[in-house]
């Protein structure tokens, strides 16, 4: 049988995402927006930990412990998703509308998509799912030139999108 | 020929030879930097990426601004960079032999610290000696330094963290990368950046190679085929994948030719990239005087090249009597300490393992001698 996980299909599996201390369950997710941390090996990386300035997000002394999300603390203000050098915070607000969920993620490639276009949205896997609005962007000073984009998809994507196709070069 | 002194000579202005310089110099040395390049920094500028790490080494931080974080405290410390600068030998242990652009001097010092970092390892498969068939570390310096683009269509071979890191910034400048091939049974790398690379559709194969480059004058694609558990090409497997570039990101190993022929014993450890000099805790190889940091030592991180900088400057300034002993064990514990925490986890154990091996060969090394 075909092995799955973060180390044979580069990105993380069902079962590894859930038993990881950084993803929130259902239950959580369905009380408003929240962070959805996938970082499920144990790295010397800690800038979340201070990203975060409600103090959801804990690591700890030992660097390569994996990032703790209290669920409770975080507000989903998405500031952390951008500090993140691995690129694997995102945030998710279940309740975007009635039938959709806005799914916040970070966006490093040019050209940047505009508010309202209507893009490829794609899974963890980069297949294409469905299509998705975007409905913000974000490029703060601080965020050191990695945009934030939040796009709206039907609600049965939203544990699945993360990201949306590259757009061609001018 | 002229003949220059000085307190701290340091070969290498990469992550481990300035951090090397600003502790030495800040402590009071007299203290020359010399690097071939014609900017300072090392591998550090052609890091576009958000860096790992904790806060104290800087994560998150783009690595380019940790290259201008660290010149400017170079600057500050008063330590003398020389650019364009080739070490060519090290003689009698204590004197360089430096080519500055097309000036020839020798530089006699009381310390030497040697921070040259690593090379990269190649492939030979057939067809690799076609034009479009590169280093990993070239296309990056191609894409990054000097802005243009090797090709459009790449595979990459090998998933470690250059792999994957080289890989994601060709597609930031503008490149396809159409499949990145791994022999070994997993993705070496972390998985975040592999988890990148997949949101942007490229095919990690595990357990595959490039069998072959093909084209008439440059690279037209590359056969790759699945290997079986005992490494052998899967019959039957083999399909041709057109590209213009092949990337490989087969490893580094350290550039320690200069401390060999200074007569540093060497060992050999396969983890931390092959030969390397054995120290001592403080850094010191088996020639008095001389010292070690970053991936010269043992292909790492540049959070670990940085602490080993920061040690090996502590150690020399320890050894010239600027700062007073309690306080410079203290320092020093300090950022052994940090080593450690780096140098843990699934990705690091093996590498904390590895670097105590180095240090006891050096004990070992000095209790025969001893003996002797
Ligand atoms: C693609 C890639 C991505 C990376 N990403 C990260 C990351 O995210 N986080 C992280 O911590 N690390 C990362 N690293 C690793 C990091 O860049 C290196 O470990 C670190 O730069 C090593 O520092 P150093 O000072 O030992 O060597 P270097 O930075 O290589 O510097 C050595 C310098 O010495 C010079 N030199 C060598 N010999 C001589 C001589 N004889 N005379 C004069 N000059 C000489 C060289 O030209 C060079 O400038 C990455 C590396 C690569 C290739
Ligand atoms: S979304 Fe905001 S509150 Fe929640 S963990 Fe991130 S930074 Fe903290
Ligand atoms: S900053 Fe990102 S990659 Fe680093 S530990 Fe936190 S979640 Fe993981």
């Amino acid at each position: 049988m075909k092995k799955t996980g973060v180390v044979y299909d580069g990105y993380p599996s069902k079962e590894e995402l859930e038993q990881s201390p950084g993803f929130p369950n259902t239950c959580s997710l369905s009380k408003g927006t929240k962070a959805v941390i996938e970082c499920v090996q144990n790295i010397p990386c800690n800038p979340c930990e201070a990203a975060c300035p409600y103090g959801a997000i804990t690591i700890g002394d030992n660097i390569t412990n994996l990032p703790i999300l209290d669920v409770e603390k975080c507000i989903g203000c998405g500031n952390c998703v951008a500090p993140c050098p691995g690129l694997a915070i995102f945030t998710v607000n279940m309740n975007y509308s009635d039938t959709e969920a806005a799914i916040e993620f970070p966006f490093e490639y040019f050209p940047l998509p505009n508010k309202g276009d209507i893009v490829d949205a794609v899974n963890r896997a980069g297949e294409i799912m469905c299509k998705g609005t975007i409905i913000g962007i974000r490029s703060a000073k601080v965020f050191a030139n990695t945009n934030v984009i939040k796009i709206a998809v039907p609600k049965e994507f939203a544990d699945i999108v993360r990201s949306i196709k590259r757009l061609p070069r001018k | 020929m002229k003949n220059f002194e000085t307190e701290v000579a340091i070969i290498g202005a990469g992550s481990a030879g300035l951090c090397a310089g600003i502790q030495a110099a800040n402590a009071g040395a007299k203290v020359m930097i010399f690097d071939e390049n014609h900017l300072p920094g090392g591998q550090l500028f052609k890091q576009i990426h958000k860096f790992f790490g904790s806060r104290e080494h800087r994560a998150g931080i783009r690595g380019y601004e940790i290259g201008k974080q660290l010149l400017d405290e170079v600057e500050k410390s008063g330590a003398d960079v020389h650019l364009n600068s080739v070490v060519y030998g090290i003689f009698d242990g204590n004197t360089l032999g430096v080519v500055e652009g097309d000036n020839h001097y020798s530089v006699k010092a009381k310390k030497i610290i040697i921070a040259s970092g690593g090379k990269e390892n190649y492939l030979p498969f057939k067809g690799s000696t076609l034009p479009g068939v590169m280093g990993a570390g070239a296309a990056q310096t191609m894409v990054n330094v000097n802005r243009v683009l090797p090709g459009k269509e790449v595979i990459m071979v090998g998933s470690g963290n250059v792999g994957l890191i080289v890989s994601y910034q060709l597609m930031q400048a503008g490149a396809n990368v159409k499949a990145i091939v791994e022999a070994a049974p997993s993705i070496g790398g972390y998985g975040v950046h592999a988890s990148k690379i997949c949101r942007a559709g490229v095919p990690i194969k595990v357990r595959h190679t490039v069998l072959e480059a093909y084209g008439e004058n440059e690279v037209e694609g590359a056969v790759v085929a699945e290997l079986d558990e005992n490494w052998n090409v899967v019959p039957g497997s083999e399909q041709n994948i057109a590209c213009d570039t092949i990337c490989l990101a087969v490893g580094l190993n350290p550039m320690s030719e200069l401390a060999y022929i200074a007569g540093c014993e060497m060992t050999y450890i396969p983890l931390l990239g092959g030969h390397v000099p054995m120290h001592d805790e403080n850094l010191e190889t088996t020639v008095p005087g001389i010292y070690v940091a970053g991936d010269v030592t043992g292909v790492e991180e540049a959070s670990t090249a940085m602490e080993e900088g920061n040690l090996a400057g502590i150690s020399v300034a320890r050894a010239l009597g600027l700062i007073n002993d309690e306080e410079g064990k203290e320092i020093a514990d300090n950022f052994r300490n940090r080593m450690l925490n780096l140098r843990s986890g699934a990705f690091g154990e093996g590498r904390r393992i590895a670097k105590a091996t180095q240090v006891e060969a050096f004990n070992e090394f000095q209790a025969k001698e001893g003996a002797k």
